[in-house]
């Protein structure tokens, strides 16, 4: 009786779901979900949003500690403003049917269509919303890492209004172009898990708006230090641990693929963070904390597009190199040309991530991934020129457009905070609280209220 | 009375203390502070920036007495404080005009 009354509801629960306006009826000949695939790249798109609380974290241990909520609180809202706009327009814009090969269309606008089976083009081996979920936590990541150039002095009305027109504009047709379908798709770029998209141009539009915004103040002056380098510690340890979902996840499927990723990338960090430690140690005689954590995520940038195509051997070779590139950039290219990029988005993403890309074109190796190509060691000299033409587009896009979207939000307003408010820190002034006590010299009395 | 005020390593606080306190003099406003004096400068390096610090933290202990306990006194902080190295701090003696109990408005050495 009771099996009955249950079996009862069930089915009227059923007829009432898929009768409900607004959920569509997936046609029955589309194949149904792999279980194991589909479990998996939900647990890979948790670890990947994990990043981004964990770059809070890595940032917010290298701004002085009156800005340290600034940066956080830019981090936070990127998952929510991100979260939301893919849904109504950035992943139609990314995944949509190819216009031009520049652009999705418009057909998935406010995920309309998009069930609870695969889609025919992209993971069809999990629902598409589980893919429409796992592209979503990169959007996010990419567009979190660019505050780290500007941070310390962009008002955050700007940098909320920068997101979504950077998302929008920049992200997505990039996605288009690589992963969508779209002209570098088709030239045969390889980006396993977005070396180019998620690196390259973070990096490159960190340092573009870096350069419209300035320097910081007393940046000539004195240096300005991490408030707390065990918090960046922390953040580096997540970032890494949620690595392995962007890149061992970028398989799509929990298969061998997966599981080549998840060695290189553990390789190629571990690399990176010997081979900067082994070159501050040589170049200044200490070995630094700061330094093992950087080049981990240099190592971590660098892996990125190869994930899927390169052998562990050459993952170690891959980390080896891209530590003291990424060294040599921060210490030495930074102080030349004279540009704030407060926490070296551009030299360890930029340059990391070009690096990466330009790897692939040499260590691919087809005989690991049969959806890949050789690279140049494999005597295929045709890779590695694709792969620097994606660089290169990426490159003037992400740069290009950056500066344009900057030079129009400045059309209505200044970029910048006030001296006096950069002064105070960004904490006090936009946020209106502090990370640690109630103020800077540590007095934890405060009248309440106005007086 | 006089006031004197020592500038010493922080790790030396703890046993200066305990020392004075034998001596039963046991009053005292200890201040944490940066300072420099002869103590050479230690580099720092982030991302390869090199980074001089050149205020190093220190403990600043000041002790009020009656004028015959200042050699006593500076005694002890010698024998606990000095390592013989740069960097040891310093005694600085000051005469003390008055001395004021807040609780019950004693002056002088009666406020001691």
């Amino acid at each position: 009786m009771k099996t009955a009354l249950k079996s009862l509801v069930l089915s009227g629960l059923t007829w009432a779901i898929i009768t409900m306006p607004g959920i569509p009826v997936q046609a029955a000949e589309k194949a149904a979900a792999d279980t194991g695939d589909t479990a998996f790249i939900i647990i890979c798109a948790a670890l990947v949003l994990l990043m981004t609380p964990g770059l809070a974290l890595f940032y917010g241990g290298m701004v002085r500690k009156k800005n340290v909520l600034s940066i956080m609180m830019q981090c936070i809202a990127v998952m929510a403003l991100v979260s939301v706009q893919w849904v109504l327009l950035g992943y139609t814009l990314s995944f949509g049917s190819d216009q031009a090969s520049l652009i999705g269309g418009l057909e998935f606008l406010g995920l309309q269509g998009i069930g609870l089976t695969p889609s025919a083009d992209f993971g069809t081996t999990i629902p598409h919303q589980v893919f429409v979920a796992f592209q979503l936590m990169f959007a996010i990541i990419t567009a979190s890492l660019i505050s780290g150039a500007f941070a310390e002095r962009m008002k955050f009305s700007v940098f909320v209004v920068f997101v979504l027109l950077w998302t929008t504009l920049v992200y997505d047709p990039l996605a288009h172009w690589v992963w969508g379908g779209g002209w570098l798709t088709k030239l045969g770029a390889l980006d396993f898990a977005g070396g180019t998209v998620v690196h390259i141009s973070s990096g490159v539009s960190g340092l573009v708006a870096a350069l419209v915004l300035g320097r910081r103040h007393g940046r000539e002056r004195e240096a300005i230090l991490p408030h707390s380098l065990p918090l960046t510690v922390l953040g580096a340890a997540l970032l890494w641990f949620g690595w392995f979902g962007f890149n061992a996840g970028s398989a799509l499927g929990a298969n061998g693929l997966a599981g080549l990723a998840f060695l290189v990338t553990n390789t190629c960090a571990a690399a990176g963070a010997l081979s900067w430690v082994a070159a501050e140690w040589i170049d200044h005689g200490k070995p630094t904390v700061f330094g093992a954590v950087s080049g981990a995520v240099a190592g971590l940038v660098a892996i990125t597009p190869a994930a899927g195509f390169v052998s562990p051997l050459s993952s170690v070779i891959m980390g080896l190199l891209v530590g003291p590139l990424c060294y040599l950039a921060v210490s030495r290219v930074k102080e030349k040309l004279g540009y704030d990029d407060s926490l070296d988005v551009f030299g360890i993403h930029g340059v990391g991530g070009t690096f990466g890309a330009l790897a692939t074109g040499v260590f691919a190796s087809q005989a690991l991934n049969p959806a890949g190509v050789n690279g140049l060691i494999y005597g295929n000299t045709h890779l590695i020129q694709v792969q620097a033409v994606a660089v290169l587009a990426t490159y003037v896009f992400a740069g290009l457009m950056t500066y344009l979207i900057l030079k129009a939000i400045g059309l209505f307003t200044d970029l910048r905070v006030t001296a006096e408010e950069e002064e105070t820190g960004l904490d006090v002034s936009l946020h209106g609280e502090s990370a640690y006590g109630y103020s800077e010299e540590g007095q934890n009395t405060l009248s309440l209220g106005a007086v | 009375m006089k006031k004197i005020e020592a500038i010493i390593r922080p790790a030396k606080l703890e046993e200066l203390k305990k020392e004075l306190s034998d001596l039963e003099v046991r009053g005292m406003t200890v201040y944490n502070v940066m300072g420099r004096g002869l103590q050479k400068d230690i580099k720092q390096y982030y991302r390869g920036q090199e980074v001089s610090l050149d205020l190093f933290p220190k403990v600043k202990v000041e002790i009020i007495c009656r004028d015959h306990w200042v050699e006593r006194i500076i005694e002890v902080i010698l024998k606990v404080c000095s390592s013989g190295q740069i960097g040891d701090g310093k005694i600085f003696i000051y005469p003390l005009e008055d001395i004021i109990r807040i609780s019950s408005g004693e002056r002088g050495d009666d406020a001691l």
